[in-house]
């Protein structure tokens, strides 16, 4: 229980004056049916910087990242309480458009998940469904540079033509980040994105993340705490549902206020 | 040390053996299975293929004007009018002058097809230049005859036990002996109608039938089942209601074909008085009857798609209908097609339901729309292997073939179509 108090006393961090906050949440509850999967979680994301999600599998951190572009609503059984707002409008509110809403807050899922179309099909999809391209070089403008900004243009840029699922693992992860830019969102959700990937591919990712976080403001979910230390510049950690303590990553990673989070990060609960 | 390789452990070679006799119990099913098949498309083709043989018999027929057109009028109503089958009949009586008594002359007759005076009026029609010269003409030997010159009479048997008589085999003894009978492929059996005449019915009406039938039954069924599966699939709420559906969806699949046709009887025919007997209402019972089956692909095909693909589109901020329309249904489309081809299949195939609403009739004209008074193929079997004549044996196996072909045709496309749309990426 004095635990309890020791989260809402850290919780007050105030943010450095120069970095807004991109969304914020207030004691956002998720329920599974009967089954409570997050319970008063309150967090700032920071505007254009790294967010790590951490914690033990079945944390609710990933149910916390998909509350954050309502990707939740798909599932019939799952119900939200609490606040959630993106610049100050409240993205549960009854009249927000969900489809605007993640239009302006992108995803890139754990497993790398392209359309069974073209490299170009892939990115144009998202610019097209939403107006916005004005003609086809508009498109084709808007998915050369969302491949440049994802890194992959050059490995791909002779081939556009042919299928997204022919690409390697990272190739098709970095393309659907391609396809989650190109719609110009404001913040990029990432749900464990490396997890599928080889060691190589991870680090052309986590260097993307790097350049990626000067236009947008990015969540990650991660397992691997060395990820999140080396990517993030906030991190939270999830426990049971709980948020247990956030902050600065390296002040996370190196003097953690609370008992559980030491025991995570130093690998003795995971 | 460790043996692996002796085999003198009991334990070991039982294993091998039970191994050994199960293989052996799966080829021996696929062999007893594969020699059913085969002994009933042998036995099928066997009885069938002669149908698809006719026999001509060429007659020097002499056109007498004083026959066909007395007056010299040349108007197409004298010559529909005039009396063919007596040019038919004196042209035999001159190839056999011996013929006497009324009997007898009755038995010569007979050898040619009672249509034998429409197939020289149409000649007439086409060419009236042709009218008091005389000329071969290849006219259709009756059913009779035909099982004759196809080795079915057994002349063994005793005169009154048989169709033709001794007199009359003689005859077509003496046409084979001198070239006047040449046997030829059956185009009529493709292209003509049915007929009470063994050796004028034909399949057309039948195929014609059976495919406006199918098309009625594809233009409902299709729309219909593929926008049901998508809505209970990717739309409705995961509710009772909708498990119910669900559960009744499998139950109609499973209800006898025969049901529908009482349906479409009591409600099509009695209480909106739609036409009797045509494809219109065949196809509509027979869409009632495929539905469930094209529900139950086309679900099991959107299921198949995998959820990553809903999660990407909507995570790029497409509306749920978007991501149904552009995505889900595209992928899931081969699956569907393949569903509604089969349940086309099963249509085809299906006879009950028609016997209710009247496809069972006996009809001669092609019919040209959906509207027309039609039957199908499976009935077209029905009817001929109910028919007393000899002649309809063959043409009975024969319409079985080319049920067989088409449903072979349809099954063979689903499986096509799917491995083309599936190697699309």
């Amino acid at each position: 229980m004095n635990m309890q108090v020791s989260v809402s006393e850290t919780m007050v961090s105030i943010p450095s004056p120069d970095i807004d906050t991109k969304i914020s949440s207030r004691d956002v509850n998720v329920f599974y049916g009967d089954k409570q999967a997050l319970k008063d979680v309150s967090l700032d994301i920071p505007e254009k910087q790294v967010t790590a999600l951490i914690g033990p599998s079945g944390c609710g951190k990933s149910t916390f990242l998909r509350c954050l572009n309502r990707m939740n609503d798909v599932i019939d059984i799952c119900r939200v309480t609490g606040s959630i707002k993106l610049e100050d409008q409240d993205i549960y509110a009854p009249e927000v458009d969900v489809v605007r809403l993640r239009a302006h807050v992108g995803m890139v899922f754990q497993k790398p998940n392209p359309f069974p179309k073209s490299i170009f099909e892939n990115v144009a999809y998202g610019p097209k469904i939403h107006g916005l391209a004005k003609s086809k070089s508009d498109l084709e403008g808007i998915v050369e540079s969302s491949l440049k900004r994802a890194s992959l243009w050059d490995e791909v840029s002779d081939r556009l033509d042919e299928p997204g699922t022919g690409l390697s693992g990272g190739q098709q992860q970095r393309l659907c980040i391609a396809r989650a830019i190109a719609v110009e969102p404001q913040v990029v959700l990432m749900d464990e994105p490396c997890s599928a990937l080889d060691p190589i591919a991870t680090a052309r990712i986590e260097e993307l993340l790097d350049e990626l976080r000067e236009k947008y403001t990015i969540v990650i979910v991660t397992h691997s705490m060395q990820q999140a230390a080396r990517v993030s510049q906030k991190t939270a950690f999830f426990h049971l549902g709980e948020l247990v303590e956030k902050g600065e990553t390296q002040k996370i990673f190196t003097a953690p206020g609370d008992e559980r989070t030491s025991n995570y990060v130093t690998g003795r609960i995971g | 040390m460790t043996d692996l390789v002796t085999t003198t452990d009991r334990w070991l070679k039982r294993r091998h053996a039970s191994e050994w006799r199960f293989r052996a119990y799966g080829a021996a099913a696929i062999v007893v299975s594969l020699a059913f098949l085969v002994l009933m498309v042998a036995s099928i083709t066997m009885g069938g293929y002669p149908a698809f043989e006719r026999h001509s018999i060429g007659l020097k027929i002499t056109f007498d004007e004083k026959v066909i057109d007395p007056q010299g009028t040349r108007m197409r109503d004298q010559l529909m009018a005039a009396n063919y089958t007596k040019l038919v009949r004196s042209s035999l009586r001159d190839h056999f002058p011996d013929v006497s008594g009324r009997r007898d002359k009755r038995k010569l007759n007979k050898i040619v097809s009672s249509d034998a005076g429409y197939e020289l009026r149409d000649l007439v029609l086409g060419n009236p230049d042709i009218i008091g010269t005389t000329s071969q003409v290849w006219i259709t030997a009756a059913a009779d005859s035909e099982l004759y010159l196809k080795g079915y009479v057994d002349k063994n048997l005793p005169q009154n036990q048989r169709r033709l008589d001794d007199l009359q085999i003689g005859w077509l003894d003496t046409l084979t002996a001198n070239g006047q009978i040449k046997s030829h492929f059956n185009t009529e059996f493709l292209l003509s109608g049915d007929s009470r005449e063994p050796e004028l019915a034909g399949i057309m009406g039948a195929l014609l039938g059976s495919f406006y039938t199918l098309v009625v039954c594809f233009v409902l069924s299709f729309p219909i089942g593929t926008l049901a599966a998508i809505y209970l699939e990717e739309y409705a709420p995961k509710s009772r209601l909708n498990r119910l559906i669900e559960v009744n969806i499998n139950n109609l699949a499973a209800v006898p074909s025969i049901v529908f046709g009482l349906l479409g009887l009591a409600i099509l025919l009695n209480t909106f008085g739609l036409p009797r007997s045509t494809p219109l209402v065949g196809g509509m019972v027979l869409a009632l009857m495929t539905l469930p089956t094209i529900i139950i692909a086309s679900r099991a095909s959107l299921r198949a798609v995998p959820p990553s693909i809903r999660e990407a589109a909507l995570g790029v901020g497409a509306s749920k209908t978007q991501t149904t329309f552009h995505h889900v249904a595209p992928l899931a489309m081969p699956g569907m097609l393949t569903g509604a081809i089969i349940g086309m299949a099963q249509a085809l195939g299906e006879t009950a339901p028609l016997l209710m609403i009247g496809m069972v009739a006996f009809i001669v004209d092609l019919p040209t729309g959906v509207t027309d008074a039609a039957t199908a193929l499976p009935v077209q079997i029905f009817l001929w292997a109910d028919s007393p004549e000899r002649g309809f044996v063959e043409k009975t196996s024969a319409a079985i073939i080319m049920l067989l072909t088409f449903l072979v045709i349809m099954n063979l496309s689903a499986v096509l179509l799917r491995r083309k749309m599936e190697t699309r990426w």
